[in-house]
């Protein structure tokens, strides 16, 4: 399943870091802490999580995730979105909390 | 150049997770059988403390870094210091500004308690001091030092609310006039989060919650005197002024 499938079915909004809506999606990664996201996402996850600072964007450049998922709202801060458009790492954004978004995504990739 | 103890990270009763101990005549009594210097007062999200304890400090010959131990929104603990009255309170009004009203519950985080010279409650907090600001480590910083003040992330090596633990690493445009290690950190473990950064001056302090625990560990500032651009100069190296830890 592809970021834009993703993006589809769950009616995520598109902040930027388009290039890389055509990333597979090998799973999901939940977390909050970006110390804890460099030591155990793996490549290919989509990452859900309410941190908008710019590291984030590092992180996902860094650990190859596919996405980013901003949860209840949160916009990316300027620099995050600056960020994500030069490393092409989508940044999307939903309403729902961490623990509906990560259900919904779990169910869908399980299929 | 004169060398001098230095304990920047000091809660007082005020901190809800400060002991009731922790009076500020208490605070500076323990600070001189431990033969401090220099003391930073830094309670959470709130410098209402600092005053007081300043002032108690003169007369026993200890030099006070008025500031607050600040909670960012994420979550990363940061040490803030300022010079003057004006700038404290200018950044007391700040922080009451950006503190969500989350109400204190005594029973599960403790009291929140302003007291005078002589121990007597003069005041009570009453929204919880250990939240997090409304504001980004960025926007904090740069509150900081448009107030001339010293910006300082806390206990880096812990594995929560530290700028590594939330952050993952130190990001590049914040300006920071030191990192802080927590008692017990080694060195080596905290050098690859640096990167190209070793060139950071860092202080080691007690983060004192109990009345024992202050002391315990410390820098030592290389000053001609104490003053606040002294210790700022220490902290940049500059002018042969240095911060060395044990």
């Amino acid at each position: 399943m592809q970021v834009k499938d993703i993006i589809t079915t769950l009616n995520l909004t598109v902040f930027g870091g388009i290039q890389g809506l055509a990333h597979e999606v090998t799973g999901g990664y939940t977390s909050d802490l970006l110390s804890d996201v460099m030591g155990h996402a793996e490549n290919g996850k989509i990452w859900i999580t309410l941190q908008t600072h710019k590291n984030v964007i590092a992180i996902a450049a860094l650990k190859d995730l596919a996405a980013v998922i901003l949860i209840k709202g949160l916009e990316p801060d300027a620099d995050m979105l600056a960020q994500a458009k030069e490393e092409g790492i989508p940044v999307l954004g939903t309403n729902d909390q961490a623990f509906e978004t990560t259900g919904k995504i779990f169910n869908l990739l399980s299929h | 150049m004169n060398k001098y103890r230095a304990d920047l990270h000091i809660h007082t009763v005020l901190s809800p997770c400060g002991d009731l101990e922790m009076s500020p005549a208490n605070i500076i009594e323990n600070a001189r059988e431990k033969g401090l210097d220099i003391i930073g007062i830094t309670d959470h999200n709130t410098t209402r403390h600092c005053k007081l304890i300043r002032k108690l400090a003169e007369p026993a010959g200890i030099f006070v870094l008025m500031g607050a131990e600040v909670t960012t929104r994420e979550e990363v603990h940061c040490l803030t210091f300022f010079e003057n009255d004006d700038q404290l309170s200018e950044f007391q009004d700040y922080l009451e500004k950006h503190l969500p009203p989350i109400p204190n519950n005594t029973e599960k985080f403790g009291y929140q308690v302003v007291v005078d010279e002589d121990e007597q409650i003069i005041d009570e907090i009453e929204f919880l001091l250990i939240s997090a600001l409304d504001q980004s480590i960025k926007q904090v910083e740069e509150k900081v030092h448009s107030l001339g003040g010293i910006f300082i992330p806390a206990h880096i090596d812990r594995s929560s609310y530290s700028i590594i633990s939330q952050l993952g690493f130190i990001p590049t445009d914040i300006l920071i006039d030191g990192i802080e290690i927590s008692a017990n950190c080694k060195l080596s473990s905290i050098l690859p989060f640096l990167g190209g950064q070793t060139e950071r001056t860092i202080i080691r302090d007690s983060d004192a919650h109990f009345i024992e625990n202050i002391g315990t560990s410390f820098s030592i500032f290389e000053l001609e005197h104490r003053t606040f651009s002294e210790v700022k100069l220490a902290l940049q190296r500059k002018q042969g002024r240095k911060v060395t830890i044990a």
